[in-house]
């Protein structure tokens, strides 16, 4: 027996604002990125309500979670540069701002070089080697975002601008009121920290 | 010749931005020479990717 229109038409175009654990999760982490990128809670909301009222608007087109789900968070990071760009009010300057103390530490972009700056040779860099199943992958992804989180706020907030919203280095330090140097400094240790976090917890366990 | 500390600093800031010609030349006399930083060069561009492809691939679910 053929199944009734509806029933088929609901298969292929499930609706997904129907689905409560998935909307719930996904305007979490919408409202978790923005407000890292905007300093503003209120403003990330807000953010994030404009990106999904359109985006549920057209959530039919959309077969899959995983497709929505990218789309959202595209016109997302569009309203994020938008805002960061647009706004008068400048994030306060001392948001970019390195504790001096944590300056004088021996600290994970020292640790792998000896006096002379070379690779202690048990620090050395191999070649990353990638599980290509994505059962694997999605270990992966989850250890990705543990390390991300487990790096210091304004390491993050420069690392985020950079690689995730996509501004350009000039573009962060109008934002922030950071000097270009301050900013590689940061976008440096976010970068060491992040590939050793990866290196000990998933490419040294052969994972 | 700058050392491997130095290097990775350099590496990192070629993620940003050109380097300009006589960073390029102190980069590539290095890396020539020293495959950890080679190695290294090569993990900074696969975070790059892992960044870029974060947001579309975590938590995704199944077909």
């Amino acid at each position: 027996m053929p199944l009734h229109p509806t029933i088929t038409e609901s298969i292929q175009h499930p609706d997904w604002t129907q689905d409560q654990v998935f909307t719930n999760e996904l305007r979490q982490q919408m409202i978790k990125f923005a407000t890292l990128q905007l300093s503003d809670q209120h403003l990330a909301e807000d953010a994030v309500q404009d990106a999904l009222v359109g985006a549920l608007k057209n959530q039919q087109t959309f077969t899959r979670q995983a497709a929505l789900k990218t789309w959202v968070f595209a016109i997302l990071k569009h309203k994020i540069v938008d805002l960061l760009r647009s706004r008068s009010r400048l994030v306060s300057s001392s948001s970019l701002q390195i504790n001096d103390d944590e300056d004088h530490l021996i600290e994970v972009w020292d640790q792998p070089f000896n006096s002379r700056g070379h690779w202690h040779l048990s620090e050395q860099p191999t070649p990353w080697q990638q599980p290509a199943d994505s059962l694997a992958m999605d270990q992966f992804w989850l250890t990705f975002e543990t390390c991300l989180n487990a790096l210091p706020a304004q390491y993050s907030k420069a690392y985020m601008m950079r690689e995730f919203v996509g501004l350009t280095t000039q573009e962060i330090c109008l934002q922030t009121n950071t000097s270009e140097n301050r900013l590689n400094v940061l976008l440096y240790r976010a970068r060491m920290k992040l590939r050793n976090c990866l290196q000990e917890n998933w490419f040294d366990k052969g994972a | 010749m700058l050392n491997c500390k130095t290097i990775t600093k350099l590496l990192s800031v070629a993620q940003d931005r050109k380097l300009n010609l006589a960073e390029k030349i102190r980069l590539k006399l290095h890396t020539t020479m020293c495959s950890a930083c080679r190695a290294f060069d090569k993990q900074l561009q696969e975070l790059q990717g892992f960044s870029n492809n974060f947001i579309n691939e975590k938590h995704t679910p199944k077909d």
